[in-house]
């Protein structure tokens, strides 16, 4: 029992746990809600630095042997996105500290919010199908609660939207589950990669239940033409949240999407890549121009979220080390990138009292700091050198000349012409415009501590990521090479077993 | 070296606080910076005639091939000499222009950190690095342009010249990795080394392509020249710095840079000469007939630049040696120009050179330097300007092929050259004294420091022509040609057909200037740019864009849930229908399983029931349909030996009916909203699911044989977990992780129903209307029209 894996899903749920017995008590929970928000990504950079030192790492629960048990594993893939998932956890608590009111708070808010960490983190970590799914649907209750928490109309409105069309992802994905599990007889994800390989299954049949699992992941990663859920939603709860889910819950179903395009469904990679990189073109536009045309930085940025998940998919599409390489780098910018971008559009709010750019402007002038905050994360998204997304673009630039594949290349290339376009749209108009309405003064910042220091921290990581980018580059490398060579996984998984 | 790249950028990062504590003096303050860099650069002057250069590599992205490596050559070090010494001036000169001005602080900033970028560009050795700074000079312009943030103008302005630079930036990105790609390197120094590697490769044509769009953007060429007479909307040194000597010249620079690796091709020829030779008449053309100082200016800087990648296409020796002594002049005369454009603007309060006039008496040191700018511009002896159009004129002359026409169109775009000097300095210092909104006198020394130092090196270097040919083009033009050359410099070279020609431009030039008033109609006529220009070229494309933006999102994203399931289950179904079809060998593995007699029974009322949910007329019988449909399935699992799973389905349906029958009374009366087409539609969709999944069960279910997993749980229910029901045991222990998820579900659920009951807004509770499209989309999926904002339909506004 390898109590390294376990440790980042028992924190959130144990933070949760503790913090539904203090459901009177918001200053305990408070306090749970940091203490758990600061012990989960350390138990993530634990378990990294052990899978990096000491190779993939696997535990069977219950000790019943794999593949018949449940196994849980981390390669360098899953335990980079367990430290972003702490960290996003850790970021947003304390975002949340500064900007939830006090009723939600009192309606089990932190307990939420570590209950859908923990099942983002189970999702990463899990080495089998069916348990992913149960993971998927602890996310989906966990953020459902979440996005309806407080009730207002919109949200309510949104919430429903979220969870029918997710729940379309989930019926899909369970259907799914159940003819690959009568298919090949297993449900663990590295014997699933051993028999679809071994000629065990017909692999014409295996291609149509890839494309089934890849239109249920793609609903829940976002893409084209399944995103419907995103821009539905994701502007009505509060900042906070929309922030943790821009930052996690579409990576979620991208991640789910790498493990089995990358370790089981590898029979016809011609025809499921050549679809992705088909998909992966029409979501990078269609997301970009939805966000061309919003005039509200939340419902912009929610569109944006889908146009990045565009680029994540391209590099899966591409299947080659430096692809993947792009698509996990990429990932980790875009998760701290466009979560920094939200909450600064929180504190905007705060300070300006909208998020519609025709009510904002003159914070330039008025509010440097916050200009710069805002500036940083929003170039780094668009791609420009040296910050983060620059890499990231490059990267996967380079893998798509390197496979001849100019078509995705040079969408990608105009896709973040635009996404440029739209970063300085809302710089031009929030931050340079003058503010339309003059005689309205800027409020004070309240909480300016806990608001402003998680988004310091990741406008920094931003810049380091894109100035440092080496180490990360040569990490994201190093996992796209086990990616590639699932035999190391597999080794992993059924060491030992029968 | 990387300190001197990096000093910009650190410096900026201080020039704020500089500011704040020096106050008035910051501006000489911050200028040692670029004034040591001169120095620094200066110093290399030296032995890189002697022919060394010198380089430092610091190991960066290793893993894309990028390295922080920089090298001093010849021709980096001219650019970046005049990229820290223009810009020692230029920060001197804003810091009395824009005195006063709140955002002085960012002023000094945003252009050290652009100087930094700009002699990254020049100094890297790596294509990417390169590009990286590329890109920054390309955002600090953006911030520069858009300086006077207040103004609409400035903001359109500043997003102009950021998308053409910008776009042209991304071709010129693929360029550079395809040519990595071809030759097998990022390092320029290397590639230089094996040009026939990119020539020969299959690429070539694409990279050269690439490569020029951004150069060409960059650098302004016709048909994106037009951003550059929009940046004139930034402050006055910014365009005498960025949008005169330095960035715009960036793109020549890669030019310049990759010549050696990229030119030499009849495509390379023909396109580059072309489009310089063009932009180079047509900018020309368009600067005299200006009214606007700034204005003027920009289009002659348009023309010059053209004129500087003319004589890069042409590409012989002689050329390249015309091209960076034009270049060099160029920088001097219109830095000048600009700054003494500036001066103007500041001390009158007008850059319109129709109300100026007769200055010379209030701006003496002024005019001075108007008048030597200008006359260098023109070609005039004894200037440099006049030894670099010598040698520009000789290089059209003697171009190996087509030197008419070449030599042609040099004359023509210089004619216009001298009407435009003439419009920046006569115009505006001598002739009738006119009143201009502000009273004028002479500039301050910190605004009369850098065009009079600018103008004064232009006279200097006329004098000493030979040292500057062996300290600054010489070397130069070895970098860029990757060969030893000759050259000379001379004040006067004598009387031969090229000197004629110069007499014949300036004569033909002060013609224009005096007859400008008439001519101006005629000439209006002729110029097409005004009405098919490529601007007009850029505001459709922008709008097609922001228009199909709009269309394309209000399609997609109507704010109709039904819709959205509709596209959804289409997608599923017609990629796993396609797939099913194509890919998969289905032939042979339908298997229509071998029902019993009361199987099909059940089954046939689960459907006959399905069918009643959609066709009955009250919820009430609707929902005791669906019990039914519930009810059949539980009946399926007994039949198939699962009878706790049926006990489970068995409850759960009863509770659900009891639940419903509660709640339908409190439900809107029940309405059938859409019509027969769209219940036809939906029945189709439904039915192609439905259809879709049974042959999936159908197909991907008719082999069973694999069963390892099951067959453990089986044999090792008893005997390891001590269970004798296996459902229960798989539920308990083999697989308990799953239910402690589950568990975790139904908590959350519970948390989440009381919250939503006890948790509602305070504001909202008593206002809502009854027929919002929320409660209609939920009571009946209603076909209703489409909203009237569709934009803000998941609004629930």
């Amino acid at each position: 029992m390898n109590v390294l894996l376990l440790l980042p899903i028992l924190i959130p749920f144990l933070t949760a746990v503790s913090a539904l017995i203090f459901w009177h008590n918001r200053a305990i929970q408070r306090r749970l809600n940091v203490m758990g928000g600061i012990a989960h990504p350390l138990a993530g950079i634990a378990l990294l630095v052990a899978v990096w030192r000491e190779g993939i790492q696997a535990t069977q629960i219950g000790n019943w042997p794999a593949p018949f048990g449940i196994t849980v594993v981390a390669d360098l893939f899953s335990a980079i996105m367990v430290v972003m998932t702490g960290l996003m956890g850790l970021i947003v608590a304390v975002y949340s500290l500064g900007s939830i009111d006090a009723r939600r708070e009192s309606f089990g808010y932190y307990p939420l919010l570590h209950t859908l960490l923990m099942g983002v983190t189970g999702a990463f970590l899990t080495g089998d199908m069916f348990n992913l799914y149960v993971w998927f649907e602890v996310m989906l209750i966990a953020s459902f609660v979440l996005m309806a928490l407080g009730g207002h109309r919109q949200q309510l409105e949104g919430a429903l939207k979220y969870v029918t069309l997710n729940l379309m992802s989930s019926a899909l994905f369970l259907t799914s589950v159940g003819i690959l599990y009568n298919l090949a007889g297993t449900l663990n994800m590295a014997d699933l990669s051993v028999r679809l390989s071994n000629g065990a299954v017909d692999s014409g049949l295996a291609t149509v239940l890839a494309v089934m699992f890849m239109v249920a992941f793609g609903i829940k990663a976002g893409l084209f033409p399944l995103f419907f859920w995103l821009p539905a939603s994701y502007h009505t709860p509060p900042i906070a949240i929309t922030a943790l889910f821009s930052g996690l819950l579409t990576k979620v179903g991208v991640y789910a999407l790498v493990r089995i395009f990358t370790l089981i469904f590898v029979q016809d990679i011609d025809y499921t890549h050549t679809l992705m990189l088909i998909i992966a073109g029409f979501t990078m536009v269609t997301g970009v121009l939805g966000a061309v045309a919003q005039t509200e930085v939340r419902r912009l940025l929610s569109f944006h979220i889908i146009s990045q998940i565009g680029y994540l998919l391209m590099g899966l599409g591409l299947y080659t080390e430096l692809a993947l390489t792009g698509t996990i780098y990429f990932m980790v910018h875009v998760i701290i990138a466009k979560s920094a971008l939200f909450l600064v559009s929180g504190i905007v709010q705060r300070v300006a009292g909208s998020y519609d750019l025709k009510h904002l402007g003159g914070l330039y002038r008025a509010r440097p700091g916050l200009a710069l905050l805002f500036f940083v994360p929003a170039m780094a998204l668009a791609g420009l050198p040296p910050l983060s997304g620059f890499w990231a673009k490059l990267a996967l630039v380079r893998a798509g000349l390197e496979t001849t594949e100019y078509l995705i290349v040079a969408v990608s290339l105009g896709v973040s012409m635009l996404t440029l376009f739209s970063m300085t749209k809302i710089w031009a108009e929030a931050f340079w415009k003058d503010r339309p309405d003059p005689d309205r003064p800027f409020a004070p910042l309240r909480h300016r501590r806990e608001l402003v220091v998680p988004v310091i921290a990741l406008a920094a990581l931003s810049v380091i990521l894109g100035i440092g980018a080496e180490p990360m580059l040569a990490l994201a490398r190093d996992a796209a090479a086990q990616l590639l060579n699932p035999a190391g996984y597999i080794e992993a998984v059924l060491r030992g077993a029968a | 070296m990387i300190g001197a790249v990096l000093a910009g950028f650190i410096a900026a990062l201080f020039a704020p606080w500089i500011h704040r504590a020096a106050r008035g003096w910051a501006g000489w303050l911050i200028a040692l910076v670029p004034a040591g860099l001169t120095l620094y650069f200066g110093a290399h002057l030296e032995r890189l005639a002697g022919g060394e250069t010198f380089s430092a590599v610091y190991a960066w992205v290793s893993s894309l091939g990028t390295d922080l490596a920089f090298r001093l050559d010849g021709l980096g070090a001219l650019f970046a000499l005049i990229i820290s010494g223009v810009g020692a001036l230029v920060i001197i000169y804003g810091g009395g222009y824009l005195k006063g001005d709140p955002q002085l602080g960012r002023f000094y900033a945003y252009v050290l950190m652009f100087m930094g970028a700009m002699l990254g560009v020049v100094l890297a050795d790596n294509l990417i690095t390169l590009f990286v700074f590329w890109e920054l000079t390309s955002i600090s312009s953006y911030l520069l342009i858009g300086f006077y943030h207040s103004e609409a103008d400035s903001r359109a302005s500043a997003l102009q010249a950021l998308l053409v630079t910008g776009t042209g930036g991304l071709a010129m990105l693929a360029g550079l990795v395809l040519l990595g790609q071809a030759t097998g390197t990022y390092t320029i120094s290397e590639m230089v080394t094996q040009p026939q590697a990119a020539q020969s490769s299959s690429l070539y044509g694409a990279i050269l392509v690439l490569v020029l769009l951004g150069a060409f953007t960059k650098s302004a060429q016709f048909p994106f020249h037009f951003w550059l007479p929009g940046a004139m909307a930034a402050p006055t040194p910014v365009s005498a710095y960025l949008h005169s000597a330095t960035m715009v010249k960036a793109g020549i620079y890669l030019l310049a840079r990759l010549s050696p690796v990229l030119g030499g091709t009849d495509a390379w020829q023909i396109s580059v000469t072309a489009v310089g030779g063009v932009t180079m008449v047509l900018g020309a053309y368009v600067a005299w007939r200006q009214v606007d100082l700034k204005r003027i200016l920009a289009y002659s800087t348009v023309s010059a630049l053209g004129m500087l990648v003319f004589l890069l296409g042409i590409g012989t020796e002689y050329a390249v040696k015309a091209a960076l002594t034009v270049l060099l002049a160029h920088s001097l005369y219109k830095g000048t120009l600009f700054l003494v454009a500036g001066a103007l603007d500041h001390e009158t309060g007008t850059r319109d050179v129709t109300r100026l006039g007769g200055l010379w008496r209030a701006m003496p040191w002024t005019g001075t330097a108007a008048l030597l700018g200008a006359a260098s511009m023109a070609g005039l002896p004894p200037l440099f300007g006049f030894i670099s159009k010598e040698v520009f004129y000789k290089a059209a002359y003697d171009a190996p092929d087509l030197a008419g026409p070449l030599t042609a169109a040099a004359v023509t775009g210089s004619v216009f050259m001298v009407t435009a000097a003439a419009l920046v300095s006569l115009k505006p210092f001598f002739g009738a004294r006119l009143e201009t909104p502000k009273h004028p006198h002479e500039a301050p020394p910190s605004m009369l420091l850098g065009p009079v130092v600018l103008a004064g090196l232009g006279v200097l270097f006329a004098f000493v022509p030979s040292w500057v040919a062996e300290y600054g083009i010489r070397t130069a033009v070895e970098a860029t040609l990757n060969h030893a050359a000759e050259i000379e410099l001379e004040l006067w070279p004598g009387l031969n057909v090229v000197l004629l020609l110069s007499l014949l431009t300036v004569a033909a030039g002060l013609a224009v200037y005096a007859l400008r008033v008439p001519l101006q109609p005629w000439a209006d006529r002729v110029d097409l740019g005004a009405r098919v220009g490529p601007e007009r070229g850029y505001r459709v494309l922008l709008g097609g864009m922001l228009w199909t933006a709009d269309r394309q999102t209000r399609i997609l994203q109507n704010g109709y849930l039904r819709v959205y399931l509709m596209t959804i289950v289409l997608t599923t179904v017609a990629l796993t229908g396609y797939t099913l079809l194509t890919r998969a060998d289905i032939e042979g593995v339908w298997r229509l399983p071998d029902a019993r007699f009361y199987e099909i029974v059940v089954v046939a009322l689960i459907v006959v029931a399905a069918i009643v949910v959609t066709q009955v007329q009250s919820r009430l019988a609707a929902v005791l349909a669906l019990a039914t449909v519930g009810y059949g399935v539980s009946l399926l699992y007994i039949m198939f030996g699962a009878p706790d799973l049926a006990m489970t389905q068995f409850s759960i349906e009863t509770l659900t009916v009891v639940l419903f029958v509660l709640v339908i009374y409190r439900l809107p009366r029940f309405a059938t909203l859409t019509n027969r087409a769209a219940r036809l539609r939906d029945a189709l969709i439904a039915a192609s699911a439905g259809v879709l999944m049974t042959s999936l069960v159908l197909i991907l279910t008719a082999d069973t044989s694999r069963r390892h997993v099951t067959t453990f749980f089986s044999e090792n229910s008893v005997l390891l977990a001590k269970g004798r029901n296996i459902v229960n045991v798989i539920l308990v222990d083999f697989r308990a992780f799953d239910t402690l998820g589950e568990i975790i579900v139904l908590s959350v659920a519970a948390a989440g129903v009381y919250a939503l009951m006890r948790l509602r807004p305070e504001r909202e509770r008593r206002e809502a209307l009854p027929e919002t499209r929320a409660t209609v989309e939920l009571s009946a999926m209603a076909e209703a029209d489409p909203p009237a904002e569709p934009q803000a339909a998941d609004s629930g506004r």
